[in-house]
């Protein structure tokens, strides 16, 4: 935890109101985000109980699996909500502008520019907690194997005809998911411990409805109480009166209110599937309201100047899949191969550093925390000196004489090198060619100059001109190619087989409860 | 999955003399190694086994049968390190070291050596016996320039996506590393291929052996680093499964101080330390911030004192008494602020702090120790992760658990403690706050276990847990 995020804690819990993390808003969050709140049977993993959805807050949709062992039950929950969220999910695909890319071309292996599609906006998808990331992900590894009758007609089980084709994007939203920075599908819980700190743990924070009573407490109650009675707090029948979002439910639901009408149900008493039905809707709709307020409280906050360059990554996410989609290719595999699990990581670690960058140019509260870690520092210029490089075609490196603002105590040795943003847009690096007093660096300015024998106006700093330096990349450079996967070589493996669409999974005797 | 594979061989270990057991393990890797039927061996190597010595031997002798090789290290220091090593073994033999094309992307030192060619292209050392450089400049390097044979040094730093992207450029190569030195990990997350074969974020020696169950597996059995004080203590607690002993005997070594004990703790433990090998120096029980101001005091203060007492050492290298000076020293921390504190209040007499000239970032694990000049470099002061290869005469270390209120997987790894206390061939200090052992057991290992993966290291927790045990018994209080 950074210095600045115990201290936010702290004075929450000394306040008894969340502190802002944040100045910006880190994150894009769509104009309409479809939110989808699911919740799972206790004990059957991947055996969905009920899901609110829908981009409209007065108007959700609620599915409900009256018995959530019965498979034909659960077909006809996934089906509908198929109907529900393939309408959302496929609603940006047609909107695209043309972007130029550099490509290899297959026959002369030169680097070539080539016009691509990239859709407008992508749909937005926002679920309460880390766990409902992962119920969508479980859901999407459930179906996207699955046969319909039309592509199986020998199959004993079909899957509804736009089953299998709900699981490929979801596997493809939860999978973005793990890309740091991505936002097509987020969880409330992770969106608002990124904006504020709470005077509770972080284990705590994972309770949406208690998160939120830190950041927005009722009239008068302090945080720490109405955090309290949002997790805690029961009914004259021991009911939790702010039920959890999810996806797991109440054990005192299931077993007081829940068990008995799904045996109600399973007597084939009139009524009960409406009773189960009104029962989980009873623990969604809290939650539901509660991501709302949320999104509210989200948008309260100005977005931050680099949301829009990573929301475009996701833009081109999802049309890459769309394209997928239409050129047939099969359900992304169950594993990933050597040479995509590679590809994936090192993509994920430029991420990263990326975000990490990003977050702390746009916002100097973050910037503050990796000051304070050293990472960072202001200053101003005391002297500039003119210089050029040595070499047959003498460049501009002129040296500048920086002093550190008093608590700044970067982690900088000769030779280092550090960054900062120009005032015309993009970003300079200089090393570290001494430090004459503490505090003290003379840097020498080596780009972002322009091409010419003099820098170019506005590019070196004026004695006086305040600048944050960070010892990180504000854009981290991607590593070298990875071989293609028929290159994988002897120690990984070798080649894998030829990418085919993989067998449904077979039926197991859970499956026919 | 492929621990069976590394029970210790008995064979090795029935050898009686250290020096002997030793040369028979080498001859048995040299053997595999110049085999073309085998595409990989490998060879585990504790702290201070030879390791690179045995992979400057195995170069020049696949160049000699007339093999040229690629060499895969993982830092540029260690690449330094390695070409600095084969043409000082073989001034004639033409060694390429391919860098980046960075400033000061090589040790200029390496400027002297006549053979050696330096590039920042691969074209340019086509035709060279050896070529060395770093996974991460090899990787930008085109297939097609193939190298029938390849050494990959520290392979269990390197990551497995690493080694897929530079594994292309040979046909068959000898992997070289420490098992218990810190895991390769990644800033991303990659749980989601924890306990596949081919996990990215994984360590190369683990994918390999995954996917190549028969290859040979060798290691170094003795340590000429670490004191007979130490080999049995860091072989129990960090390598289990591949157990070595020290190659020198209780009496070999020595270290003692010419000036007086002035009564206080901090000579205590130093005089502790000096006769038995380790010391710790328990500071009263408190939570504190990471860059606990009493703790760097006390490490300070412990330094200061080493250096001012005049230690002598003497070693079976026969080569007459050593004065302990400064460049044999270091101080290794978990964390980057702590050893910039430490740094900050050693002053002068720290390598890079303020006051002191700054010299080459990094000198390798060179088998001599180049003491003796007065006023040369200073003590080194560093985190566990820039101190791995590294050896000294004497360490001193803040406990990575000290003062802290829970033991993360940070805090708890096992290959940050071994590298802390593996550098040493003489004596190692602990720095700690009391209350460690009662921390641990408040914070059993939380980590979710994983199907299918497998560590050639045992647990930290239980590792932390063998080395206070040995401590407890050399400990001094601060008062």
């Amino acid at each position: 935890m950074s210095l600045i995020d115990a201290l936010a804690r702290m004075e929450a819990a000394a306040t008894g109101a969340a502190r802002p993390l944040a100045t910006v808003r880190h994150r894009h969050l769509a104009a309409r985000p479809l939110v989808l709140v699911p919740l799972t049977t206790a004990g059957e993993t991947g055996a969905p109980l009920g899901a609110m959805l829908g981009t409209d807050r007065a108007a959700p949709e609620l599915f409900t699996v009256p018995q959530p062992r019965d498979r034909d039950l659960r077909f006809t929950f996934l089906e509908r909500l198929a109907e529900a969220l393939l309408p959302h999910l496929e609603s940006c695909q047609d909107e695209v502008e043309f972007v130029e890319r550099k490509e290899t071309d297959p026959d002369t292996g030169k680097r070539v520019t080539v016009q691509a599609e990239l859709c407008t906006d992508a749909p937005q998808v926002l679920v309460p907690t880390g766990p409902g990331i992962d119920v969508v992900r479980l859901l999407g590894r459930s179906m996207r194997f699955r046969r319909t009758a039309e592509e199986d007609p020998e199959a004993p089980h079909p899957a509804p005809p736009r089953v299998p084709l709900l699981g490929r994007w979801l596997t493809h939203y939860a999978e973005r998911a793990r890309v740091p920075g991505s936002s097509l599908l987020l969880s409330m819980t992770d969106l608002l411990t990124r904006h504020w700190a709470t005077g509770q743990s972080r284990l705590e924070d994972q309770h949406l409805g208690a998160l939120l009573a830190w950041i927005a407490p009722p009239d008068g109650i302090p945080g720490a109480e109405a955090a309290r009675r949002a997790e805690l707090a029961r009914d004259e029948h021991g009911q939790l009166l702010v039920p959890p979002a999810g996806p797991a439910t109440d054990p005192a639901f299931d077993n007081r209110l829940l068990a008995p009408a799904l045996a109600r149900h399973d007597k084939g008493v009139p009524g009960a599937a409406e009773e189960v039905h009104e029962l989980i809707a009873s623990q969604l709709r809290p939650t539901w309201e509660a991501m709302w307020q949320g999104v509210d409280l989200l948008r309260s906050l100005p977005e931050g100047a680099h949301t829009a360059d990573r929301w475009r990554r996701d833009r081109q996410s999802y049309t890459h899949h769309r394209d997928r989609l239409r050129s047939a290719e099969p359900p992304q595999p169950r594993r990933d191969d050597a040479v995509t699990a590679a590809r994936k990581l090192a993509m994920r670690e430029q991420r990263q550093a990326e975000l990490d960058a990003q977050e702390a140019l746009d916002d100097p509260l973050v910037m503050a925390v990796r000051r304070l870690a050293g990472e960072a520092f202001a200053a101003r210029a005391a002297h500039v000196e003119p210089a050029v490089s040595e070499g047959k075609r003498p460049t501009p490196r002129p040296l500048v004489t920086v002093r550190a603002e008093e608590h700044d105590r970067p982690l900088l040795a000769e030779g280092d090198a550090v960054y900062r943003a120009l005032p015309e847009g993009g970003g300079q690096r200089a090393e570290v060619v001494g430090a004459p007093e503490p505090g003290v660096y003379v840097l020498r300015l080596v780009n972002g100059m322009g091409r010419g024998k003099e820098p170019a106006p506005g590019t070196v700093p004026e004695p006086g001109d305040r600048d944050c330096w960070t010892l990180f990349e504000h854009a981290p450079r991607g590593g070298p190619a990875l071989p293609e996967p028929e290159e994988t070589p002897w120690t990984h493996g070798g080649p894998p087989p030829e990418a085919t669409a993989e067998p449904p999974d077979p039926t197991t005797p859970e499956d026919l409860l | 999955m492929t621990a069976s594979v590394h029970l210790p061989r008995q064979a090795e270990a029935a050898v009686g003399d250290p020096g002997a057991a030793a040369a028979l393990a080498t001859e048995r890797i040299l053997a595999d190694t110049l085999d073309e039927s085998v595409p990989g061996v490998v060879v585990d190597s504790p702290p201070g086994a030879g390791k690179s010595t045995l992979v400057v031997r195995a170069a020049r002798e696949l160049a000699a049968a007339g093999r040229p090789l690629m060499v895969i290290a993982q830092t540029n220091a260690q690449v330094d390190d390695l070409v600095d090593r084969l043409a000082s073994a073989d001034p004639d033999l033409p060694v390429g070291r391919l860098h980046s094309s960075d400033a000061h992307a090589y040790d200029p030192a390496l400027d002297r050596h006549p053979a050696v060619r330096t590039s920042a292209k691969s074209a340019d050392l086509a035709g060279m016996d050896i070529v060395v450089s770093t996974a991460a400049k090899w990787a930008w390097v085109k297939p097609g320039e193939q190298w029938r044979c390849a050494i990959v040094d520290e392979a269990y730093q390197m990551r497995s996506d690493a080694l897929l992207a530079v594994a292309g450029l040979f046909e068959r190569a000898l992997f070289v590393g420490d098992p218990g030195q810190l895991d390769p990990f990644s800033q991303a997350d990659a749980t989601q291929w924890a306990g596949q074969a081919h996990d990215p974020a994984a360590s190369a020696v683990s994918t390999l052996l995954a996917h190549n169950p028969g290859l040979p597996q060798h290691r170094l059995p003795v340590s000429w680093r670490l004191p007979a004080s130490a080999a049995p203590l860091v072989s129990e607690a960090f390598y289990p499964y591949t157990p070595f002993r020290s190659g020198t005997g209780p009496g070999d070594r020595s270290l003692e101080f010419t000036g007086p004990a002035d009564g206080s703790a901090v000579d205590e433990v130093l005089d502790v330390a000096a006769a038995s090998g380790w010391g710790l120096l328990e500071l009263p029980a408190a939570r504190t911030p990471r860059t606990d101001p009493e703790a760097v005091a006390a490490v300070a203060a412990l330094v200061r004192r080493l250096l001012e007492r005049e230690g002598v050492t003497r070693s079976e290298r026969g080569d007459g008494p050593a004065p302990l000076t400064a460049d044999r020293v270091a101080v290794g921390t978990a964390h980057r602020d702590q050893a910039a504190a430490v740094r900050a209040a050693l002053g002068p007499l720290a390598e890079g702090g303020p006051g002191a000239g700054r010299s080459g970032d990094h000198e390798g694990d060179r088998e001599s120790g180049e003491s003796g000049e007065g006023g040369g470099p200073g003590v080194t002061v560093d985190t566990a992760n820039r101190l791995q290869g590294r050896e000294f005469d004497v360490t001193v270390m803040l406990h990575p658990l000290s003062g802290r209120p829970d033991a993360t997987e940070f805090h708890l790894e096992t290959g940050r403690l071994c590298v802390l206390t593996s550098r040493h061939r003489h004596a190692c200090l602990v720095v700690c706050r009391a209350g460690v052992p009662e921390l641990l057991d408040d914070h059993p290992a939380t980590e979710p276990a994983r199907l299918g993966t497998w560590s050639p290291a045992p647990d930290g927790w239980e590792a932390h847990q063998a080395v206070l045990a040995r401590l407890a018994g050399h400990t001094v209080r601060l008062r």
